[in-house]
Formats: structure tokens, C-alpha cells, sequence
């Protein structure tokens, strides 16, 4: 079983007292806090957590590995993740 | 961006107490960290997955002296970006 964002909202609404609609408008609104930031390309520290980065991906040369034909990629962005330590002593307690 | 600034954001963005923010903002993550910790996956669509993979034990060596150590076995969460999270990153 995943957990989802439903699981979490429902979580929210009994440790808060807000209503359920009310629980997942304020899920959105930080999910959309998480998102812009990270689209601005700043990072997003979770104490506890971890951190979600925004890195920088230079332009290489690659092969579509179907047809062994080669391609530039463009250089992108992309979002990773770091575990804090204490999260990670959590998942192998 | 961190924890503190997030809650204050939070606070303005949902119209809410700065505590009720903060419980918010712990809850979701703790969440997440306690259903990882039971090695379940974790799936918030548009901002991103994460899976528990396991690691079992192996030698690995010293980088510096070369030395053999081994490694224990250990778990570790995986993050995949949300194509909403990703598309919008790098547009």
C-alpha cells in the first residue's frame, strides 16, 4: 500500500480539526510552495527530512538506445532529492 | 526555502494561524518519513514518488587507503520527481 495524498489530508484533518475540504485546499496550497519554489530554481529544505535541489544539467551527447542513433540533449534542470541523516536513521531503525 | 520559511508562506497563502501552519507542514512530512520507515511507498502527484530500496550487505573499499570495509545492509528512499514538478522545473 502507497501512501497518498488522500491518506495525508485525512491525516491533517484529524490532527488539526479542519474539515477535509478545508485540509486538502491547505495540502494544495503547500504543494504549490513546494512547486514554485523549486520552479524558481530554489532549493527547499525540510529539517528532519531533506532537501529537494534544483540542479543543472549540462548539454550531452547521448544515443537513443532503440535505433543506436546519437543525439544531443539539451541541457535541463532537474530536481533531486537528499535524506537527512535523521530520516534516514528512521527508515533503517 | 526552508521549514520555517514555508510555514510563514503557508500561514499567508492558506489564511491560517502560524501554529495551525506548522502542524500542517510537520504532519504532511511526517507523513511521509513514517510510511518510508515502514518501507511503504509514498506517492503525491504533481510534486513526486519516493520508494524504500534495499540494500544488501557488500565490501566496498576505502576511496582514500583502498582499504576493504564492508558495508552493512541498508535502506534508503528514492525520489522521483512528479511530471507536474518536473515539467515545470525546466520548462
Amino acid at each position: 500500500m502507497a501512501l497518498t495524498k488522500i491518506q495525508i489530508v485525512e491525516s491533517i484533518q484529524s490532527q488539526t480539526g479542519f474539515s477535509k475540504n478545508n485540509s486538502l485546499e491547505i495540502v494544495e496550497n503547500l504543494l504549490e510552495i513546494i512547486k514554485s519554489t523549486l520552479a524558481s530554481g530554489e532549493d527547499v529544505l525540510i529539517s528532519n527530512f531533506g532537501k529537494f535541489c534544483v540542479r543543472e544539467k549540462k548539454e550531452r551527447r547521448s544515443r537513443n538506445p532503440a535505433t543506436g542513433d546519437e543525439m544531443m540533449l539539451a541541457p535541463r534542470k532537474v530536481v533531486t532529492f537528499k535524506c537527512s541523516g535523521k530520516l534516514k536513521d528512521k527508515i533503517n531503525e | 526555502m526552508n521549514k520555517l520559511e514555508i510555514i510563514s508562506v503557508l500561514k499567508k497563502e492558506a489564511n491560517i494561524s502560524k501554529a495551525e501552519a506548522a502542524r500542517v507542514v510537520q504532519v504532511f512530512f511526517d507523513n511521509m518519513a513514517d510510511a518510508l520507515a515502514r518501507g511503504e511507498r509514498v506517492e503525491v502527484r504533481g510534486l513526486c514518488s519516493f520508494f524504500v530500496k534495499e540494500y544488501e550487505e557488500y565490501t566496498g573499499r576505502n576511496p582514500r587507503t583502498g582499504e576493504k570495509v564492508s558495508i552493512r545492509p541498508k535502506k534508503l528512499p528514492f525520489f522521483k520527481a512528479g511530471k507536474e514538478l518536473k515539467e515545470r522545473v525546466d520548462f
